[in-house]
Parts: C-alpha cells; structure tokens; sequence
C-alpha cells in the first residue's frame, strides 16, 4: 500500500503539469482574444502562464489557408513555459490530498498492529522462564528429585536476571514513538523475529523432551531456564548495539537545502536507514532552518514573470510552426536583450536595507525608552505601595502603546508580520519583564526571523511530510544518494556524501630541534 | 657551460678626505644568504658580487660593470671569504691599486637578469 503511494506521490508532480498545461492551452485554442483573460485566470490560481500567440505570416494572403490548419493544431503544438506550478491546486491535487487522509488512517493501525504484536511477544518472552520452573512443580511435584540450596539459588539469579532485563526493555523500548515512518524498521523487525524464533525453539524443545517424558531432573530443568534468560540478556545486548550504537558514529554528511529559497545545512549521520534519516533531518529542520516566509519570495517570482514577457515570436519563413524552435529563439533573444532588470535589482536591495535599518533603529530606541519606564519591586517595597502595584501582564500592557507602532511598522518593511499577533507581542513582553531581559533581549525574537518552532503551529506550512526517493526507504545510506522531503509548499532536497577516509600518519618533532640562522644581505660600498 | 670571460681589471683608488675609494659596492660572502642574490646564475653561489658601481668613480673608469663576481684581488682568493674579510680585502690602506680578476656573464644574459631582479 505505502508502495504505490510513493510512487503515486512522484508520479503525480508530472501529470499534475501536463494536465494543467493542456488546460490552459485549450482555454486559449477557443478565442485569440480571449488570451490575456485566460491569463489573468491562471495568474488567480498562482501560476504564470505565457502562451506564444498562434505564428501570423506577415504575407497574409497566400498563407490564409495554413492559417487554418494552424489554428487546429494550435493546442497540441504551441509551447508554453509555466512559471511555479507547484502552488496551483487543480483537481487531481484536491483528489489526491484527500486520498492521502484515507491512508493516514490505514497507517495508524499499522503502527498500533506493530505495536500489540511487540508488546504480546515481550510478555511472552517474559513469562517463559517462569513458567518453564513452575510447570513441573505443578504438574508432577511428587515425582521431582528434591534439589536445595542449589536450586533456591538458581531462583535469585533467575529472578535479578528477569529484573535486568525488565529494566533494559523498558529503557531501551518503551519510549513514547515521535514519528509515523512509511515502512517497518528493518532491524527492529529482525530482532522480534529472532526473539520469537528463539522463543519458540526453547518451548519445542521444551515441550518434547521435559513435559512429554515428565523429566524429574529439576535442578536441569531450572538450568535450562536460567540458560533461556542469559540468552535473551545477549538478545538484549544485540538490540542495543543493532538499534542504538551502531549509528552513533558518524559516516555520513547530509546537505540539506530547502528549494524554495536556497537555506542550506549540514548534519553528520551515521549508518540509518533512508527513512530514519530522513527523520533526523526533519527533527534538525525544525530548529535550525528560519521559517518558510511565502511573502519573501513574491519579488523574486516578478522578476522572472517580466524577464520572459515582452517578447513576441513572428515566423517570417512560412507557415512552417516550430514550436521549439520558437522557444529557443524566445530564450536566445531575451538573453541578448539588454535589459536593465539587474540594475533594479541592485537598487531595490539597496534600498530596502536602508529602509530596513532605519525602522529598526527606530523600534530599538523606542522599546528601550518602553522599558525605562519599568521598575521591579523589592519584597520591602512590595508592601509599602500596595495600590500601584502591577503584575507582569498589566505592566506589559501598559508600555506596549509606546512601541507598538513602530513594532508593527518593522514587522510590516521585514514581512514577518504574519507571524506575530498583537497578543503574542503581549505575552512575549510580559515574560521578559518577568525574567529581566533587557530590550535587546526582548527584540531578539523579532529582528531576525527564528526557526520554525518559535511560531504558531498554524503559521508553519510544513505539517504533512513526502520522502520521495528513488531508493528503498528502507535501505541504507550510501554516498551519493539523493531523495526529497516534500510537503505542501516547498520540499528540502537531502544529498549524502560519505565521510572521506582519512589517512593520518604522524611525525615526530624534537622540542631541541628548533634551530634558526640568520639570513643576511649586506651591501657595502667601498 | 655558459660563457663566462674572465677579465682582469685594474683600479686606481681615489683619495676622499681620509678614505681611499673604489666607487662600487659589493654584496654576498659565505655567511650571507645567496638566493638573495640578483646577479648569480646559480642561487647557492656565495662569491662576492658587485651590486653597484658609482657613476664616474674609479670602478666605472676602469671597466668594472654591475654583476661582476670578484674571484681575486691581488691574488687573494675571494670565492670563499665572508663579506667583512672581503671589504677588509678591497680597502687596505696601504694599497693603491687593486688588481681584480672577475667574471662576468655575457653582455645579453647579464641584462637580462639586472631586468628581472
């Protein structure tokens, strides 16, 4: 089931395009006239779409006829280049979100399956050296050579092993589980198998050579249940060192850099399965990455609309109509246009640095005049002026007028100010006058954008994760693998590099064989 | 081997007050840093070189040129002295004339490396 939705998740991105291309080129094969308004629609659905007009002949009269046919083939033949079209949401997007909530479902129970399944076996394993010393006790008593104190100290290391090895489960294994992973892990799958067929094996010997033939060797028959939890201590160890030591050191470099804006890290991994790494470097993503802005990237999406815009393709040979062709010359020519885009750039930058600099030179002197009017009371003072006193909340509603203003008009020039709501300026301030934070302290949430965990879990755009790779998820990492995390509105695309090999040899240096000369370059005249 | 003229060259000292002069300046020496030097070929040469000659003085007239390496005078060996011993060589007091034996690189090379030092 997970299987095809990968594959349905890669898949998808491309159909998703042809699909909305070939909409958009019928909207425009009805009506020429019709093409800015069919633009205008695709631009509502945050997509640009520049569509070459169907190729006119400059001698009109001799080609009236290709026109014709032109215009048939129009739809299949133009090319038309899309700007991002991952924002737009079409129908097969609507359809396949909602076929991703249905599967969410299924994924639970898997998970609780897994669970149920991990928790029965322990308990099993758990109860069988238990029962393997109480059964003949039960069953045959009389029939039992009496064994002493040999015995009754079989029964304290059984019972402290038994301990132990509760103790080590519960540290290892119960542990609250932060993540829906698309596929089992592999190693901890192998382990319940090993764990069971273990089980089982001891059991059928059990069951054939003790319970059959009503063995009355006890103290063997207590020996053997104590050789059943020495083993299963070493089972323990395994799971340790298969599940948690083995991908402590590190052996992998992962760059991970987000697409929508080129942020970029690195994290060092050691032996993981694709999946668990994958959900390293989302857990990193969360605190190191500032959070995803949509309003910082509208400028850079103008730009590209009006690089491609004013240019208009004329076939003068004929009717011949070579749609990549058309698009090469398209692209060669606004290469060779000198346009003075780069110039706007430079300036428009520039200025907003300024403008930028200036309201936050601005906000500072406010919020530090704000917080000079703020005074904390000593436990003396506390009783002597009663009626004046505030608690935190009151005393950052009184100074927040003085700076709300200018707050908000820094929030506004750094497009942050969707992520800060008046009330959580208000809570944020009363909790740096409880804690004494200087104004400094107070601003440094909001001078520069935070990783996404300092916000509102609403303002975070990245909630439901893809991991699309053209490997098994549950492979393991190897150098020069990419795959892709994907959610809704951007996707972090993760490159592992392994850690070169390093050869170190070493040299030994004498502390007495630190010598110098010194070099001289006289000239004398004579 | 490069072509190197040996010559022998004779200087009349000139009386400056006190002094009895030469009119050029000698750099290298055994206890000086050949790869210093602009005007040898081979860069752990340590012989004593001419680095400068005054313009009219005594050197000049005589035929000495810039990038000359000084082997003797007056018969004293002057490929393996210090740069003191070979100053105290040129100004002896009682000398008034120093006859010296140097070799010189050709004319072409010799301007080629006064350009690229």
């Amino acid at each position: 089931m997970s299987a095809t939705m990968d594959t349905e998740s890669t898949y998808s991105g491309y159909s998703h395009y042809s699909g909305h291309s070939k909409k958009a080129h019928r909207q425009g094969s009805r009506d020429r006239h019709k093409s800015p308004r069919s633009k205008d629609g695709s631009r509502s659905e945050k997509s640009v779409t520049i569509q070459t007009p169907p190729a006119e002949p400059l001698l009109g009269n001799d080609a009236s006829r290709a026109e014709e046919g032109q215009d048939d083939n129009w739809g299949e033949t133009t090319t038309a280049i899309t700007g991002t079209s991952e924002h737009s949401i079409s129908q097969e997007d609507i359809a396949r979100i909602s076929k991703d909530l249905e599967d969410s479902v299924g994924l639970d129970c898997k998970r609780y399956l897994g669970l149920t399944v991990a928790a029965v076996l322990g308990l099993l394993v758990f109860l069988t050296p238990i029962a393997f010393i109480l059964l003949p006790q039960i069953l045959w008593r009389d029939d039992l050579e009496p064994c002493g104190t040999v015995c009754e100290g079989l029964f304290i290391s059984v019972a402290f092993k038994l301990l132990i090895l509760l103790i080590g489960t519960w540290a290892l294994f119960f542990r609250q589980p932060k993540a829906d992973l698309p596929r089992v892990l592999v190693f901890r799958a192998l382990l319940l198998v090993l764990i069971f067929l273990f089980v089982f094996s001891y059991w059928l010997f059990y069951g054939v050579r003790i319970l059959d033939s009503k063995d009355t060797n006890y103290q063997g028959i207590v020996q053997y249940a104590v050789s059943l939890v020495d083993a299963l201590l070493f089972i323990h160890y395994l799971a340790i060192v298969l599940l948690e030591l083995r991908q402590l050191q590190p052996m992998f470099t992962v760059k991970v850099v987000r697409s929508t804006d080129g942020e970029s890290r690195y994290y060092s991994l050691g032996h993981l399965s694709i999946q668990r790494a994958a959900l390293v470097v989302l857990e990193n993503y969360y605190k190191d990455f500032t959070v995803y802005n949509p309003a910082l990237l509208t400028a850079s999406k103008s730009r590209a609309a009006k690089h491609m815009a004013g240019l208009k393709v004329y076939n003068v040979d004929g009717p011949g109509n070579n749609a990549s062709g058309q698009s090469r010359a398209m692209i060669a020519a606004a290469a060779r246009r000198r346009d003075s885009s780069h110039n706007e750039l430079y300036y428009e930058e520039a200025d907003h640095e300024r403008r930028v600099k200036k309201r936050r030179a601005r906000l500072v002197v406010a919020v530090e005049e704000a917080f000079t009017h703020i005074k904390r009371l000593q436990a003396e003072e506390q009783q002597k002026a009663p009626g004046e006193m505030m608690d935190p909340r009151e005393a950052a509603q009184a100074i927040f007028p003085s700076m709300a203003r200018a707050l908000q008009k820094y929030l506004r020039t750094t497009r942050q100010q969707q992520y800060h709501s008046m009330e959580s300026i208000l809570q944020h301030l009363s909790f740096c006058i409880t804690n004494n934070m200087t104004p400094k302290a107070f601003l440094e949430r909001y001078l520069n954008p935070g990783p996404t965990l300092q916000y509102d879990r609403d303002r975070w755009f990245s909630k439901q994760w893809t991991l699309v790779s053209e490997e098994a998820v549950t492979s393991g990492l190897q150098d020069g693998i990419v795959f892709v995390l994907k959610c809704l509105d951007f996707s972090l695309v993760v490159n592992v590099k392994k850690i070169p090999f390093i050869k170190l040899s070493e040299e030994f240096i004498d502390p007495k064989s630190h010598k110098f000369v010194l070099r001289l370059q006289s000239e004398t005249s004579v | 081997l490069p072509a190197a003229e040996a010559q022998r060259i004779e200087i009349h000292k000139l009386r400056q007050g006190d002094n009895l002069i030469l009119g050029f300046s000698i750099g290298g020496g055994i206890d000086q840093d050949p790869t210093q030097n602009p005007f040898s070929e081979d860069k752990t040469d340590k012989g004593i070189y001419v680095t400068r000659v005054t313009e009219g003085g005594p050197a000049e007239v005589a035929g000495l040129q810039i990038g000359d390496k000084i082997m003797q005078v007056n018969g004293w060996d002057m490929t393996m002295v210090t740069h003191d011993q070979a100053r105290k060589r040129l100004t002896k007091r009682n000398e008034e004339v120093v006859r010296l034996l140097v070799t010189r690189q050709s004319l072409q090379k010799a301007v080629q490396q006064s350009m690229m030092s």
